[in-house]
């Protein structure tokens, strides 16, 4: 089975094995192997940016193979960061409280070290009570567990709602929005429980771990995610390329003629939605302790539109064009952003770029809307000099539908 | 001889315009009809009531052995339920290959998990070989449907209407854009799918009807307005008045 898939799908291997070349390349140049060309500030950027990727290709599924433009996945992700921040912080704060209150004479009720821990971690929002929701954050295995389920069952029940009302479009997309600002309002909240909008901070320091150098745990995420990446590229691939990745494309270009086929077509959106929002989810918890920190904003509607962008710069219906897009956008957006880019002084004026950065991106999105379709992906269509087919209009009647100039030439 | 599907007493209004009014047909199983009407008599309202994708204001749809109501059912239940459509302007999956459009029409388990888990298997295979021999579309199988001529997107729906292997054949102007002798193809082939099963085949063509040779049902302004043969509701003067234009 595993031949003919692959068979079936050479640009897996392809990927798979660019993936691991530059893998392998980090490693060496990284602090930890001692070469030292790749700072761990920069290593940890790039084990973020493979995250990105991961959640990036998640959007492709939902939305350019299953044409849900979902602009909420990037909550999903939030919540993944959240439920294995909860563990990190409670776990950390933990080793923290035991060690100070070792120096008592008398040793430490349960109690006391809970109501320390507690203080320590919601001081910032005067308070020293657990919230319900922190019930699971002294168990790992329950954390990651949550980081799966947690957007899991939301993506469930809100996609239920959603699609069995056949609601579709851009009224979809603002439904999904939405929920999303639903989500970081309610993050932001104290009464939450979540530390509102201080967040939740110091994920990179990993229990258990504390003997190593931040430069060798980098590293150990780096490589987790970009097994995360490959594992996700590889379940993505297999979901879209049999005849499930065909209802679903069916569902994208004309989802009412799938119906008189005899598929419920609400099912395989659930199923789409779900499964990416829960793929979403693992990649933000690999993502935020490279950050280190996570808060409220990083959920915000907007962050959920970029990856739309990522992807339709990439070229949606690809799943590496979604790879080269989220990788290429958010590597030029820490540089523009991070004050590398350098200025460019027109005498009456200095672009800064850190102003100018988003302007660029909106301007470049719309131009490859306009003129280059099928993104940077559609570059690898070009190379195999394939000439599109002789045909007229879209490729379905439904707004998610492929438009003619995205098609794949047979 | 049975009857598979019983509609009676059905009208539809759209925005106060009455589209479908008091109509009453039972169709046999097997059993071939040709459904014939001027424009807007209603044809294609009926197939879509039929198929779930109209719901009707009053009157009763149903179908099979059991006599379900077909009027509660979502047009994916339905379809499951056995009835297979196609519609007046072909409607594929431009998209994708012809293969893969013939593959997702075959009768098969129809849940996500199914779908996701199965193996293609050697007989997948051969019926889509035989379908696509049916529909002279072997050669193009692996193309794009997207970039067939409107004949042959018109051949894909039958292929994929026969890969349904449904109960019921709704076919909405099936012959549009075909050649005389691929017309007589599509007779054929209507004729020997209506030996086993209820065939439902609404034409403007009326060589075409007369090839069929089987029991005519004429609407007009939503209603049946005659039927029996051919020869029999030709002579029908209201037929005639409403062909011919008062
Ligand atoms: N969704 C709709 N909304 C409003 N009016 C409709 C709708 N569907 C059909 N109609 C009207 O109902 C009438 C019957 O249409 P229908 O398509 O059933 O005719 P038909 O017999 O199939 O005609 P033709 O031979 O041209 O295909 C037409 O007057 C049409 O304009
Ligand atoms: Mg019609």
């Amino acid at each position: 089975m595993k031949n003919t898939f692959i068979a079936r799908n050479p640009s897996v291997l392809w990927f798979l094995a660019g993936l691991a070349i530059f893998t392998i390349l980090v490693t060496i140049m990284s602090e930890a192997t001692g070469f030292g060309l790749i700072s761990t500030s920069f290593l940890k950027t790039l084990g973020k940016t493979l995250c990105l990727c991961l959640v990036a290709i998640a959007m492709d599924v939902v939305w350019g193979y299953c044409g849900i433009l979902s602009l909420g996945h990037f909550a999903f992700f939030g919540i993944g960061g959240y439920a294995i921040g909860m563990w990190l912080m409670y776990a950390r704060t933990e080793g923290i409280v035991l060690t100070s209150l070792k120096a008592n004479a008398l040793p430490p009720t349960a109690t006391e070290i809970t109501d320390a821990i507690g203080g320590q971690i919601f001081g910032v929002v005067g308070s020293s009570d657990f919230p319900m929701i922190w019930a699971f954050s002294h168990s790992l295995p329950l954390q990651l567990l949550a980081v799966i389920l947690v957007p899991g069952v939301l993506a469930l029940v809100f996609g239920w709602l959603a699609f069995r009302s056949r609601v579709t479009g851009v009224y979809l997309s603002i439904l999904t929005q939405a929920m999303t600002l639903a989500l970081s309002l309610y993050f932001f909240q104290n009464d939450t429980g979540l530390r509102g909008n201080n967040g939740l901070s110091g994920l990179q320091n990993i229990p258990g771990l504390e003997d190593q150098s931040q430069a060798v745990v980098s590293l150990w995420f780096f490589w987790a995610s970009a097994i995360a990446l490959a594992l996700g590229y590889v379940l993505f691939a297999y979901v879209v390329s049999g005849k499930f990745g065909s209802v679903i494309r069916a569902i994208r270009d004309n989802e009412a003629r799938v119906r008189f086929l005899g598929y419920h077509v609400e099912h395989y959106k659930l199923f789409v939605f779900t499964l990416t929002a829960m793929i979403a989810g693992v990649a933000g918890a690999l993502y935020y302790p490279q950050a280190g920190i996570i808060n409220p904003a990083e959920i915000a509607p907007i962050a959920s539109i970029y990856l739309a962008v990522w992807v339709a710069i990439g070229g949606r219906g690809r799943l590496y064009g979604a790879v080269i897009g989220a990788a290429l956008v958010s590597l030029l957006s820490s540089w523009f952003t991070g004050g590398s880019a350098p200025n460019i002084n027109l005498g009456f004026y200095v672009i800064k770029w850190t102003d100018w950065w988003l302007v660029l991106l909106g301007l470049s999105f719309v131009l490859v809307t306009l003129f280059f379709p099928k993104g940077i992906g559609g570059i690898f269509d070009a190379l195999a000099k394939k000439t599109p087919p002789n045909r007229e209009g879209d490729f379905g009647p439904d707004k998610g539908a492929w438009r003619n100039e995205e098609g794949e030439p047979s | 001889m049975s009857t598979l599907l019983e509609v009676s007493g059905v009208s539809v209004t759209f925005d106060g315009f009455r589209a479908i009014n008091n109509l009453s047909i039972q169709i046999a199983e097997p059993e071939l009809r040709a459904v014939i009407g001027p424009n807007g008599a209603g044809k294609t309202t009926f197939m879509d009531i039929v198929t779930g994708k109209t719901k009707p204001d009053e009157g009763r749809v149903v179908f099979g052995d059991r006599g379900d109501s077909l009027l509660g059912m979502s047009e994916s239940q339905i379809a499951q339920a056995g009835i297979g459509r196609k519609f007046q302007k072909p409607t594929v999956f431009e998209a994708q290959t012809v293969r893969e459009n013939i593959a997702m029409a075959l009768k098969n388990k129809r849940g996500p998990f199914d779908v996701l888990l199965r193996r293609k298997t050697e007989n997948r295979e051969d019926r889509i070989r035989a379908i696509s021999d049916e529909i002279g579309l072997t050669d193009a199988l692996d193309q794009q449907s997207g970039s067939l001529s409107h004949g042959q997107k018109q051949w894909l729906e039958i292929g994929m209407l026969l890969a349904q292997d449904p109960r019921l054949l709704l076919v909405d102007e099936p012959a549009a854009g075909m050649t005389p002798a691929e017309r007589e193809h599509t007779t054929d082939l209507l004729v020997r799918a209506a030996k086993t099963r209820a065939v439902v085949v609404v034409e403007h063509d009326m060589e075409f009807v007369r090839r069929l040779n089987c029991k005519v049902t004429v609407l007009h302004e939503g209603s049946v307005l005659a039927e029996g043969s051919l020869d029999h509701v030709t002579k029908n003067k209201d037929v005639v008045d409403v062909y011919l234009g008062r």
